[in-house]
This record gives structure tokens, sequence and C-alpha cells, in this order.
């Protein structure tokens, strides 16, 4: 299963990768990051697909997907 | 082992000053991703434009040359002529490329200067607040259009600028594409890279234009407004390959 690495301070918050996921295993954090925006976070229990959507729409380039066996 | 999806080597880790949802950022990381994949970092020259992509420079990390508003073409031609070895492109928004700088693009293309263009087309003039750019679609809202765009105003029709580059003898690769989800994403990564392989090897004119969201000027959600391209915008610029030889 892959592992998705949000750079929360990066994030603006657009929401892109949440809606383009698959899996729908991307949500809005509830917390703010540095710049005062609510960023997404990958679930805790996370089942990533490694499809890299995510890393493919994000327009502030702080998504990174890291393939596992 | 699955695929890794990392950060190009060629895009500094900073954050850029776009707009939430902005197609800029995108374009960036791709084109950075190409850089690093054809292995042409030490001989990329990018010529970017003014506009909201102004500061290019300080995101892309290959050499970058800045060009005064819709003269990029013509900084690029000195650049190539002078270092044919090199790579060049430039990066230009639709009031830049298709407006004031129109002149200077068709006669660069109509050169068959060995460059590679790419359009970043947002229906608008970003930087300066929204107004009407020659790409505006009929009927929609702009600051200078409040009514919507209506040619029988005298506002004119959306140019259609990369059908009119494709008919010049000089242009060896034309192609239109969208960042309306992920498989047109990749699909403009697989575009732009053509069009760098086609400076490479036919030494002619190359150009992409890319459909991106302006949420900021469009007043829409980032997602609204990939929607907006996906219904209303790419009936006016149909997608595909307009001339590859
Ligand atoms: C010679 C000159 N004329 C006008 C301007 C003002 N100006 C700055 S950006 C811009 C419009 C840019 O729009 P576009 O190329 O569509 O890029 P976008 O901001 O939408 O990405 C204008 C008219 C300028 N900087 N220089």
């Amino acid at each position: 299963m892959a592992e998705v690495i949000i750079e929360k301070d990066k994030c603006k918050g657009c929401q892109l990768c949440i809606f383009y996921c698959p899996t729908k295993k991307l949500v809005l954090s509830s917390k703010l990051n540095k710049k005062g925006i609510k960023f997404a976070k990958p679930l805790d229990n996370i089942n990533c697909i490694g499809c890299g959507f995510c890393f493919t729409v994000c327009p502030d380039s702080c998504v990174e997907v890291y393939g596992k066996k | 082992m699955g695929k890794n999806f990392l950060h190009p080597k060629s895009l500094k880790k900073v954050d850029t000053h776009y707009c939430p949802g902005c197609g800029h950022g995108i374009i960036h990381r791709i084109i950075a991703g190409i850089v690093d994949e054809l292995g042409i970092r030490e001989k990329t020259i990018a010529v970017t434009p003014v506009g909201c992509a102004v500061i290019a420079y300080d995101y892309w990390d290959f050499n970058c040359c800045e060009a005064p508003h819709g003269r990029g073409l013509a900084v690029a031609t000195g650049i190539k002529r002078c270092l044919p070895q090199n790579i060049v492109f430039t990066y230009q928004g639709d009031g830049d490329l298709a407006s004031i700088g129109i002149a200077e693009t068709i006669h660069a293309a109509n050169r068959a200067e060995a460059i590679s263009c790419i359009f970043v087309n947002n229906g608008c003039y970003g930087m300066t607040g929204g107004q009407l750019a020659p790409t505006t679609l009929i009927g929609q809202k702009t600051i200078t259009t409040p009514f919507g765009r209506d040619p029988n105003k005298g506002e004119g029709w959306p140019l259609k600028l990369t059908e009119i580059l494709a008919s010049l003898e000089g242009v060896c690769f034309a192609a239109r594409t969208s960042l309306a989800g992920p498989k047109e994403i990749l699909n403009t990564q697989t575009q732009i890279k053509k069009a760098f392989l086609a400076q490479i090897e036919k030494k002619k004119f190359s150009i992409v234009e890319v459909l991106s969201p302006c949420p900021t000027v469009w007043q829409k959600e980032p997602t609204k407004a990939i929607e907006f391209i996906q219904q209303e915008v790419i009936k006016t610029f149909p997608v595909g390959i307009i001339k590859e030889l």
C-alpha cells in the first residue's frame, strides 16, 4: 500500500486532491496551518492505492506519493 | 513495488504566490518534471512572461530570462540564435501571447524559430485584476465586460491563436490541452514533452496551448472552475493535436 505525504504548510486548501482521490482517502483537516488555512491530509488508517492523482492535480506541489509494495 | 511520485528536482521547494487552485502551479510542475525526465536541466533556458507567472524564475531551478510584456518570443529568438544548442521555451499567458505580443508570436512562428511556446489560456488578464482577454468566451463576465462578452457590441470573438499558428509553414507542432482532471493533466505532460522533442529534432516552432483555471477571476471554487473548463471552455476551444509534422 502506498503512502501520501502532504507538506501541510505549503497547502492552500484548494481541495482538488480531495475531489479527485478515487478512494476518498484524503480529508480537510480541522486544524489550521502556518498560512491560517485548513489543509488537506490523508486519513489515519490509510489504505491508499498509489494512483498519484493527488500529486498530479496539486497546484502547489505539496503532495508526494511513495508507492510501497 | 508501486510507483513513486516525487517533487521534481528542477522545481524549487518554495511556496508559490498563486491563488488556491491556480493552473500555473500545475504547469510549472509539469515542465519541471519534463526537464528532469529528458535530462536537459543544464541546457534549458526559460523565458518568463509578464502576468501572474512573472516570477516563475523563482520557482524553476534552471536558467530563466525575464521578457517585457508580450515580447517573450522576441527575447527567446535572440537567445536561441546565439545559443542554438540550448533548449529554449517561453511561458506566456493569453494577454501576453495573444494580445500585446501577437505580432512577436506570429512572426517568430513564421520564421520557424526553434522555440517551444507554452501558452496558458485562462480566458482573462489575471494579474491586473481580470480584464477581457482575446480568449475570453462569449458571454463570460470580466471586469471590463460586466454584462458578458458580446461580439455585437464590438468586443470580438474568442481568438483561436493555436489554429492560426498551425496554419503557418514554420510550425511543426501545435496542440491544445486542458488541466480539467488528472487524465487531461497527464495528456498536457505528454504534449509539452512532444513540443520539446519537436524543438530538438525538427528545429521548428512548437506550441502547446493549455486551458487553465483561474478560480479568483472566474469567481468560482477550484473544483467548480475545473468543471467550467470541462463544460464550457472546451466547447469554444476543442482540445487535441492540431498539427504534428
Ligand atoms: C508593456 C506593458 N503593458 C501592460 C502591462 C500591464 N500588465 C501586466 S500583466 C498584464 C496582463 C497579463 O495577463 P495574461 O498574460 O493573460 O497572464 P495571467 O496574469 O492571466 O496569467 C498586463 C496587461 C505591462 N506590465 N507591460
